[in-house]
């Protein structure tokens, strides 16, 4: 049974909430507003208390969340989300103070994002941090915001950014947002950044490089030191995209490799939870040199109180409203609280370790296009089942009506039919054998009854959806039908 | 210390086996040896659970809560109030614990969701579509900027002073780095003088930025001014609070192309800014235009009912550098908290949510009146949020603070010239007897 739209459920003259009594004199608005500011009409539905929870209950029931399973999604680091971190959140010390109170009446905050900051500095080896970004992407933004004030203040002539060929699409979009032209640099057949035709790209006017490492095939680049050094030659910086964090932290980190910004995704490596697509936060560590840069607020210790300070002049300026995603930093502090250095450490191991178990056995029912140990994730190609007419996709809608969710597909956009795989530490081996065995079936099916890939899934509330229609005729709005 | 990590020391040897390797540093062999860690991170050892618990509990209790104080703060967050379903509802791990609805066909309970969310914020603002959600006003505001930009080719945009002061640092930090000129038009009186609008205004001009009701509580001329943009080839962006559109009119009925702002009063927790929400809605010719994610309804191949992402060839995944945005993770949670708010009280309940905050605002006004030495130094209408002026302004609102009222947010902090100047924010979770403490309490304060 299709759940009904909220607002076919409606009925006029219902109330889902009582407000207390008005308690004050009335006045009549329109003695006080102009008549056409005042509105004529509100269209919105009228339900009962019962009626409304019924209805979220029910759709909460379509979803497959990590609560009820296996999420191998590559690149997303879809762990486990720690239930203690949500009261943490719903603390009344935390959720329940405005951003503009004095500052002598949220110091516990302050002081736990200044721990955070530091905290944070460690783990990536950088020297400053800003807790501000809401998201991945917007920490790219602010970190190509820093390079952009970077470079100018050195009269630096600086226009084009070299991102990888298996880079993140956040990437090059975050460049455009700031003006740069993007030039990619192809991968080597290991994987790895192809440093010849990195050489034939660097030229005086590439203000730096975005890369991820280990990157979107898992796989980390060894030569990421030199890398590192020929992109300073040119007066570059060094970005690094944090989404594949989880796999390193413990046993390197950015600010050694050489890296001058890095931003982190703590809903990915920190286990905050991911709310359905958001909301994450996308802190931005610096070296020293680009300190001056971070945005502004930055929180500072006096030796008696925090302080917020919007004082810095070459700051790029504020990339948000207020401090950033606050309760999402409560969760990642609490999360790093448990863990502490050799749990963080251990997190790391460990997915690595599943990514390597896995990989070993998959790759003898699917093609493994780069054949060494990976880190964090593993990318296999679904090409080999062309000849029995399945795509990636097929195997993908396969996977759901095995209960799993299924991999990330079609990227990294350097492997066919890509299937991009990444466990994370939180995944037992029992259910990583079992995930594994759908997936040998799945190739078996493919082999002796192709039809039953393209078909599926057949056990989940709806099946395969008509997007093209979508597109076309987009039915976005109930209140107004598409023509 | 705490254990997620499931595996045991025996699978994990089972696991190194099957691998080929003897142990787990084999599988970090290719990090070269000079950028190994050779030290523990400088962090602290991990600890049990209570114990972490027992450390954020010291620091949360180091902070004041606007329910331990009395909360007239506004500024772009407001204390209203918060049903208790919406917070069992978030907590359901089929909905905070799911990612992005990239597989539609287990991902419909976000995806409907979803849809609703959109159908709603179009609706309250009046326009013909909204996005999926944004991170927050001020950002949001910039996005939408970016829009007009792309749309009309034009490079100024004339935003209005009245804007929320930190909105418009976030403006400047996101749009001019693009080449936009951002040209700040100056009020008179709390408000914005269409006329001024007209002397700065030309046929270069992406667009105009005002608030509604803007940063002061003022209600500004919103259909004058959007006209004036649309006989100058500009579009209308229009800042709205969504609550005070319970008694407001929709922005999309007064000429607003695009209306953003932040979703915070739509039953989101006040949370020291954040996660909020950013509401994103336009019009039909703006609809590729759009950044972030929407949601369609569609048929599947059996011809049910079900709702995908949909327009995606506007989005970084697909289009790269040549997408309409860099977003990609948003505020889905917060967009299902608003979408549960808005369903619970419904038609009558945002109206009587925003009639009773306009109410208590001005009964609060009448009251102050009666204080010798404070005066209302702007005139227009106002909903629920006013500047009061009185001497010694942030002396008495750190006395205030010490009492139990954070009684309002010093204006010099965004104006050099706004001295003494106080914005007062009034929602209907205030009850009359703290209202008649807050005057009782500035009186006597002012006049003591």
């Amino acid at each position: 049974m299709a759940e009904p739209l909220i607002f076919d459920l409606s009925k006029d003259g219902r109330r889902g909430y009582t407000l207390p009594e008005l308690d004050v004199p009335e006045v009549d608005p329109a003695d006080h507003i102009p008549a056409r500011f005042l509105r004529k009409e509100l269209n919105m539905p009228s339900l009962s208390e019962v009626e409304v929870v019924r209805h979220f209950t029910r759709l909460s029931r379509l979803n497959h969340s990590l609560d009820v399973g296996f999420y191998p999604l590559g690149s997303c680091t879809m762990k486990y989300n720690p239930k203690v971190n949500e009261d943490m959140a719903r603390l009344p010390g935390f959720a329940h103070i405005h951003p503009l109170q004095p500052e002598d009446t949220v110091q516990g905050a302050l002081k736990m994002l200044s721990k955070l900051e530091s905290y944070l500095c460690e783990i990536t080896g950088m020297d400053s941090m800003t807790l501000q970004p809401a998201a991945g992407a917007q920490g790219e933004l602010t970190g190509l915001l820093i390079m952009q004030a970077y470079h100018r203040k050195n009269n630096n002539h600086k226009t084009k950014i070299i991102i990888p060929d298996s880079g993140h699409g956040t990437n090059p979009a975050s460049c455009s947002m700031v003006g740069y032209e993007v030039v990619n640099v192809k991968s080597d057949p290991r994987g790895g950044v192809d440093m010849e035709d990195l050489k034939s790209k660097l030229t005086p006017d590439v203000a730096g490089l975005m890369i991820t490492n280990p990157n979107t095939l898992g796989l980390f680049d060894e030569n990421i030191g030199e890398l590192a050094n020929l992109i300073h030659s040119v007066d570059g910086l060094v970005y690094y995209d944090g989404a594949n964090l989880n796999a390193i932290m413990g046993w390197t980190r950015p600010g050694d490799m050489g890296f001058d910004i890095v931003h982190l995704n703590l809903h990915k490596t920190f286990s905050t939870p991911h709310g359905g697509g958001g909301p994450g936060a996308g802190p931005v560590g610096v070296k020293s040199h680009l300190e001056a840069y971070l945005p502004n607020p930055r929180i500072q210790f006096d030796g008696k109180k925090y302080k917020v300070t919007t004082k810095c002049r070459e700051s790029v300026g504020p990339v948000l409203a207020s401090l950033g995603n606050f309760l999402v930093l409560v969760r990642a502090f609490a999360y790093i609280t448990v863990n502490g250095r050799e749990g963080l450490k251990d997190i790391s191991t460990h997915a690595v370790l599943n990514a390597n178990y896995m990989m070993q056995r998959l790759k003898k029912t699917y093609k493994l296009p780069y054949d060494r140990f990976c880190k964090h994730e593993f990318v296999l190609s679904g090409k080999t089942l062309g000849e029995f007419g399945v795509k990636t996709l097929d195997v993908a809608k396969r996977l759901l009506d095995f209960g799993f969710h299924a991999p990330t597909v079609y990227f990294p956009l350097i492997v066919e039919e890509a299937m991009m795989i990444e466990p994370t530490e939180t995944e037992s081996k029992g259910t990583l054998d079992c995930f594994m065995e759908a997936l040998e079936m799945i190739a078996a099916e493919a082999k002796e009854n192709a039809e039953i890939l393209k078909q599926a899934p057949v056990k989940t509330p709806v099946r395969r959806l008509d997007e093209a229609t979508a597109a076309r005729k987009p039915d976005i709005n109930y209140y107004r039908k598409p023509e | 210390m705490a254990n997620y990590i499931p595996n045991t020391p025996d699978e994990v040897q089972e696991m190194l086996k099957a691998i080929g390797v003897k142990t787990v540093d084999d599988l970090f062999a290719e990090i070269p040896p000079e950028l190994k860690l050779q030290s523990e991170l400088n962090i602290p050892a991990g600890v049990s659970e209570v114990e972490m618990a027992r450390e954020l509990k010291a620091l949360a209790r180091e902070n004041t809560t606007v329910d331990e104080a009395v909360c007239f703060l506004g500024g772009g967050a407001y204390d209203h109030i918060v049903p208790a379903v919406i917070d069992h509802i978030l907590l359901r791990g089929d909905f905070f614990t799911a990612y992005t609805p990239y597989q539609p066909e287990v991902s419909q309970g976000t995806l409907q969701a979803i849809y609703e969310y959109q159908s709603l914020i179009s609706s309250l603002t009046g326009m013909d579509q909204s996005n999926a959600s944004m991170y927050e006003g001020a950002s949001a505001t910039a996005e939408a900027i970016n829009m007009a930009t792309a749309q009309t080719r034009r490079k100024r945009v004339l935003v209005m002073q009245t804007v929320n002061p930190e909105y418009r640092r976030v403006i400047n930090s996101l749009c001019q780095t693009m080449g936009t000129e951002i040209v700040s038009v100056p009020f008179e009186d709390g408000t914005i003088d269409p006329g001024k609008v007209g002397e700065l205004i030309n046929k270069e001009t992406a667009a105009i930025v005002i608030q509604y009701p803007n940063f002061f509580g003022t209600i500004e001329d919103i259909e004058r001014i959007s006209a004036m943009a649309h006989e100058n080839g500009a579009l209308a962006i229009v800042i709205a609070n969504p609550i005070a559109l319970g008694l407001l009119e929709a922005p999309g009925n007064l000429g607003a192309d695009i209306v953003t702002g932040e979703g915070q009063p739509l039953g989101i927790p006040l949370s020291f800014g954040g996660p909020y929400l950013g509401f994103l809605a336009a019009n039909k010719p703006l609809l590729r235009r759009m950044p972030g994610r929407i949601v369609g309804r569609t048929v599947d191949i059996d011809g049910k009912t079900g709702f995908v992402l949909t327009l995606q060839a506007r989005e970084q995944h697909i289009r790269r550098e040549k997408a309409s945005s860099n977003i990609c993770s948003n505020q889905a949670l917060m967009a299902l908290n608003a979408t549960i708010y808005m369903s619970l009280m419904g038609k009558d309940g945002i109206k009587e949510v925003a009639g009773q905050s306009f109410q208590k605002a001005h009964y609060l006004k009448r009251e102050l009146a009666e204080i010798k030495g404070l005066s209302f130094p702007f005139t227009g209408s106002f909903f629920n949020e006013l500047v009061i002026k009185f001497p010694n302004a942030r002396k008495i609102l750190g006395k205030m603070a010490k009492q139990g009222i954070f009684a309002g947010i010093p204006l010099d902090n965004y104006f050099s010239g706004l001295k003494d100047h106080v914005l007062v924010a009034v929602t209907e979770k205030r009850s009359k007897g703290e209202i008649d403490r807050y005057v009782d309490m500035l009186g006597g304060l002012i006049n003591g």
